[in-house]
């Protein structure tokens, strides 16, 4: 890393333009990724397996959106807009989420015959938490004083999504060969894009020369022993390397599922952006 | 003169402290956000009061009522006029803040409190509040609030919820 930065304030921030840019990028890389999860599961409402789940994803998904609200808002103080405008006015094209976090539940539609995949919701929300608790771990140590705050406090909240995860997991993986072989498909599917997940994004040597958060690669490896133990602890084989998507998330190349998606959660507040809650 | 102020300041903030012992967790009607260990910190200057509050959980839907239950009973302080409320991230919410008189209350409202000095790989053992037995499963770690999840008590055959632990 060679520069011993420590930046303590947002002002202090703004003092160095290519350091707010390098921030900004990542800010929107960590917020985009889990708002757009929690909306995806947000989607499952009144559609999950029992209703005890359909309580335990909307928690979760509540908790993703409000650490998602956490990095707009810090977006908002480095002045790149209001925090909600940020979340819901931008283009797709303006988003930084990997495309795992995106692609649509299933087949059908939310209110058109949705024909969601169960296997897919859950190996794509622990394959990504599991990314979240090392991303949200190499925080700790970074640069910018406001985030290492704000990422210890949401590992306290996020230790208990792996948990409800890994039930799952070990569940299906246990269960019916039915079961098993949907979870097989499912972790096909999501390999398929996962491997963007540690990709930082075109400012990514500024991000990691400023000590914003530790390179990709260490971050990577740590991912995928953490996620080869899992795998193995549960039976599972490991599916080799993570792949990427033709597009480019981190780089605002998105698939049109995106802006499907931008478009329906965004649906109200565009009707009246000064609107009064 | 200087020190007169002082006195009138600190007064005012014990004044403050007191008002919030009335201020409840909007979620849990027995005990305040005091007791919760949720207000950080109250300075008085110039008849602003400055309240610093620490999230139990960050997306929790209830922080906005938190906040404008606080400005509500503070503008009733003498010689308060204005309340600001801020919430902070250091030091973090910890379950260990829970008062530990307010845990009681927690378990006559039908709540288990989080266990105290909780530490990482720790396991999660919670006693029913209504019979202390000892005999009970998790249903869900998730429960009608972000900080609560919901359980079922085999000896007395009462569900039940429980704070979770946050360390």
């Amino acid at each position: 890393m060679g520069e011993a930065l420590h930046v303590e304030t947002v002002e202090q921030a703004l003092q160095n333009q290519e350091y707010k840019q390098a921030l900004a990028d990542l800010l929107f890389q960590l917020a985009d990724d889990d708002f757009i999860l929690a909306y995806r599961g947000s989607e499952w409402l009144g559609l999950a397996p029992h209703i005890e789940e359909d309580v335990a994803f909307s928690s979760m998904s509540q908790d993703m959106m409000g650490h998602a609200v956490m990095y707009y808002e810090m977006l908002e103080e480095l002045g790149l807009g209001k925090a909600d405008d940020i979340a819901q006015l931008r283009e797709s094209a303006a988003f930084r989420n990997a495309i795992l976090v995106e692609r649509k539940n299933g087949v059908g539609e939310y209110n058109d015959d949705p024909h969601y995949d169960w296997a897919y919701a859950i190996v794509r929300s622990y394959v990504y938490g599991l990314h979240k608790q090392v991303r949200l771990e190499a925080l700790q140590q970074s640069s910018y004083a406001p985030l290492v705050l704000i990422s210890r406090k949401m590992l306290t909240e996020h230790r208990y999504h792996l948990m409800h995860w890994q039930v799952w997991l070990k569940q299906l993986a246990n269960s019916t060969p039915d079961a098993r072989q949907k979870l097989e498909a499912a972790i096909a599917k999501v390999w398929q894009d996962a491997g963007e997940l540690s990709d930082l994004g075109l400012d990514a040597d500024n991000i990691v020369r400023f000590g914003l958060i530790a390179g990709e690669d260490i971050h990577r490896q740590k991912w995928i022993n953490l996620t080869k133990d899992i795998f193995q602890k549960a039976g599972l084989s490991w599916p080799g390397e993570p792949g990427k998507a033709a597009e480019r998330g981190r780089a605002g190349e998105h698939t049109p599922e995106l802006a499907q998606a931008v478009a329906t959660l965004s649906e109200v507040y565009r009707i009246d952006p000064a609107a009064s809650w | 003169m200087a020190h007169e102020n002082m006195e009138t300041l600190d007064q005012q903030e014990a004044a403050c402290w007191e008002l919030l012992q009335e201020v409840k967790d909007p979620e849990i009607p027995v005990i305040s956000m005091v007791e919760m260990g949720m207000i950080h910190k109250v300075r008085v200057e110039a008849g602003v009061a400055h309240v610093e509050v620490l999230p139990t959980f960050v997306g929790c839907p209830a922080l906005e009522i938190m906040k404008k239950n606080i400005t509500e009973k503070l503008v009733e302080g003498e010689g308060i006029n204005e309340v600001q409320v801020r919430f902070v991230y250091d030091p973090h919410w910890t379950s260990d803040r829970i008062a530990v008189d307010a845990r009681d209350k927690l378990r006559s409202f039908g709540i288990a409190p989080p266990p105290l000095g909780f530490k990482p790989g720790d396991t999660w053992e919670v006693a029913c509040p209504y019979c202390d037995s000892p005999y009970t499963t998790i249903e869900n770690l998730f429960g009608p609030a972000a900080c609560r999840s919901i359980l079922y008590c085999r000896h007395c055959k009462n569900p039940f919820e429980a704070l979770k632990p946050i360390y």
